[in-house]
């Protein structure tokens, strides 16, 4: 997917963050493009997770260290929704669950708050359940989970499917999936990978965090990143999550 | 909790401004002159001032109760201004003679009196003060046989009905606060379904306490006789005091066979202010019997206001396969304290019942759901479902339920399912992270907690909670 005219869309230097005290994130350096897709792979607690969640905001993490842009603009002067209007989208690792708030209520809201940010008309309910109906197709949902609550009740796979089909309405520049294969069965698998494919463009991009090389099956990326100890200590193409899968993440550990 | 939620729940009360009227007052403080004074203002029979007596007799002899899970200063009843009304006093014979000043301060609470301006064919008795004001839509109501009135005016056109009936659901000594009102009232709805009637609107009563130090003592009496329906909405506001006021009503529902009553509820008096400083003190007692066979009676609530919540609106079912139902959501913010539920009594055999109630709590305040389920000897086959489910925003708040089972017939069906929750900083980032801002945010997540009730709502009174939650919640959350 990498193209010429792309344009760099996130650019992260020397990022160091915490949580409740303990450093997590010890210099992290990526920069991803427009139109690419990226695979970000590593054990238990190298970090991974922290760095989407740090990306997107979310209030338990301070950032004490280094820059991120995101399209040129301070990302950290950004309120978690003003990142979101911009185009930042993260599919959670343990989607949340809102009981009584409709899935078709929740989607429009959102979709009509990025209309109003672009200065868009928003939809009716009407209009919105057409566009709606056209996206759940992505991931291959019924129509009836637009009615039941967010999450409520839902499968693992289907709570993952949810997430993307939220992607698929926001239309984000850039998604981050936070270990959105966990927990999938094939099947469910196949689907997910389906949906996120269909929705790249020349235009967008996608960063995966992930533990496993099966997703990255689907899902071909155009650059993987080992990410150890809060920093990504090696980068390479697609066949370094096939060697990772062969040899296990030691012998990186060892190098670095 | 965010500043963003913060600022959420601390919105200003909108409706505490002072009507300036003209008003005629009873000085403060209670006794037996006061009382005979009050009946006589209202050129009242003498059965009505003997039932008035008996009560303030048995009034006396009472205890505060303290049973409730409140705290408040001990209420001096000397203090509190009875009876206050606007001048002038003559008998209404149109819209077109309501003070204009009077009219504007409904217009400002979105009640507009003039009945071609009337919203959706909603007739409304307005309750200003100790009196009813106007009752629209009259004429048209009485050409299908009901009557819709203040109080005082059905005591006059309607003295059987109203000797018949009142007290017959909450005795005058039933509780202090009832006995206190069945002492003092001044005024309030009337309304009576005859046989076989649908009533074709809506009928609406708005209460408004004005005077600054006054209490607000009103009753409602609605009768639906055999196979006649009603809905019914009440909403209040009160001025913003620094002094706390006291609202003691009663409110009797009565069904008869096949009848079908449906209460609904915004009580939005004033709550006091961020400090706890002024605030009703709501002491209410509601209660329907439902007499007949096959009758029903459904209570729908939402109580945002009152420093004070202390209100239980109950079902006694009498008739067998009666059905009772209670819907509430109460929220409380700042200091504010609300100990609210229901009562079914179940009398008759295959009675069913069923209480969905939401609290939720932000600020330092409290809120306690109290119930009983009494399903008697006699009760075969009753049945009742209760769902309470209490939502705390903010870890400075509380949440209690109390809830009795009382069962004496062994045929009998109960459940109850109860849940905690806490809008959690994972619900408010998955928001955020979908580009919505708190406040929008955390009005989802109310009203999605809130909508096994809020669908109980008639349309507009549903518009209305969905707003009120919002404002109310101003700056709470985050």
């Amino acid at each position: 997917m990498i193209n010429k005219g792309s344009k760099t869309m996130l650019e992260v230097k020397n990022l160091m963050a915490e949580v409740g005290g303990v450093k997590i994130l010890k210099g992290v350096d990526l920069i991803v493009r427009s139109g690419e897709v990226h695979a970000i792979m590593g054990i238990n607690g190298s970090g991974k997770s922290t760095f989407s969640k740090v990306l997107a905001g979310h209030p338990d993490y301070t950032v004490t260290g280094g820059t991120a842009t995101f399209e040129g603009k301070d990302l950290f002067a950004l309120a978690p929704e003003e990142r979101a209007r911009a185009g930042l989208f993260l599919a959670f690792q343990y989607p949340v669950e809102i009981p009584g708030v409709s899935n078709s209520a929740l989607l429009r809201l959102a979709y009509n708050t990025l209309q109003n940010e672009r200065g868009l008309e928003e939809l009716d309910p009407i209009e919105f359940e057409d566009l709606v109906l056209e996206k759940i197709k992505v991931v291959e949902m019924d129509a009836n989970f637009l009615s039941r609550s967010v999450n409520e009740g839902f499968s693992g796979g289907e709570k993952k499917r949810n997430e993307i089909l939220q992607m698929a309405v926001l239309e984000p520049k850039l998604a981050i999936l936070d270990e959105t294969d966990s927990g999938l069965d094939i099947d469910a698998l196949r689907i997910v990978a389906n949906g996120v494919n269909s929705l790249l463009t020349a235009d967008n991009a996608v960063v995966m965090v992930t533990h496993y090389q099966r997703l990255l099956n689907y899902i071909v990326p155009d650059f993987v990143h080992v990410m150890d100890g809060g920093r990504i200590v090696r980068t390479g193409g697609k066949e370094l999550a096939l060697e990772l899968e062969a040899r296990g993440y030691d012998w990186i550990r060892a190098a670095a | 909790m965010s500043t963003a939620l913060h600022n959420l729940v601390n919105q200003p009360y909108k409706h505490g401004f002072v009507t300036d009227i003209e008003t005629e007052v009873v000085k403060k403080g209670l006794s037996e002159d006061v009382i005979r004074l009050i009946s006589k203002k209202k050129n009242e029979p003498e059965w009505l001032l003997e039932f008035r007596l008996s009560a303030y007799r048995h009034w006396l002899t009472m205890e505060e109760p303290s049973w409730a899970s409140v705290t408040y200063p001990k209420i001096d009843f000397q203090e509190i201004i009875y009876f206050a009304q606007p001048k002038p006093k003559k008998q209404l014979a149109s819209m077109d003679e309501v003070d204009p000043e009077l009219r504007r301060t409904f217009e400002k609470l979105g009640v507009p009196l003039h009945e071609q301006k009337m919203m959706a064919g909603v007739a409304v008795d307005v309750i200003f003060d100790s009196v009813s004001v106007t009752t629209t839509y009259k004429a048209k109501l009485a050409e299908v046989g009901i009557i819709f009135c203040s109080f005082s005016e059905a005591v006059h056109e309607h003295p059987e009905l109203v000797k018949q009936y009142l007290g017959s659901v909450v005795p005058a000594g039933d509780n202090f606060y009832a006995a206190l009102n069945s002492a003092v009232f001044t005024d309030g709805s009337f309304c009576y379904i005859p046989k076989g009637t649908k009533c074709p609107m809506d009928l609406s009563t708005y209460f408004r306490i004005n005077t600054e130090g006054s209490g607000q003592f009103e009753r409602t009496l609605i009768i639906a006789e055999e196979d006649s329906s009603v809905c019914y909405l009440e909403g209040c506001t009160a001025p913003q005091f620094d002094t706390n006021q006291l609202h003691a009503a009663v409110v009797e529902l009565v069904a008869l066979d096949n009848a079908d009553i449906k209460y609904s509820t915004v009580q939005n008096w004033y709550a006091g202010d961020e400090n706890g400083k002024g605030g009703i003190f709501n002491f209410v007692t509601k209660r329907g019997l439902c007499k007949g066979i096959n009758s029903k009676i459904s209570w729908t609530q939402v109580e945002t206001g009152s420093a004070i919540t202390w209100k239980y609106p109950s079902c006694v079912l009498l008739g067998d396969n009666s059905i009772g139902e209670f819907y509430s959501v109460a929220l409380t913010n700042h200091l504010q304290q609300a100990d609210t539920g229901t009562k079914m009594i179940h009398v008759g055999k295959n009675t069913r019942s069923k209480i969905i109630s939401k609290g939720i709590s932000a600020g330092r305040s409290s809120n306690s759901y109290r119930g009983l389920v009494k399903i008697g000897s006699r009760a075969t086959g009753a049945r009742n479902y209760s769902q309470c489910d209490s939502m705390l925003l903010g870890d400075r708040c509380m949440a209690n339920t109390f809830p009795t089972i009382d069962v004496q017939n062994t045929t009998a069906t109960i459940e109850h399912e109860a849940s905690t929750s806490k809008i959690g900083e994972d619900q408010m980032f998955f928001f955020a992270q979908r580009g919505i801002g708190s406040e929008d945010a955390v009005s989802m997540i109310i009203n999605g907690f809130c909508k096994d009730v809020f669908v109980h709502l008639p349309m507009e009174f549903a518009v209305e909670a969905t707003k009120l939650l919002g404002l109310k919640l101003e700056g709470s959350v985050g």
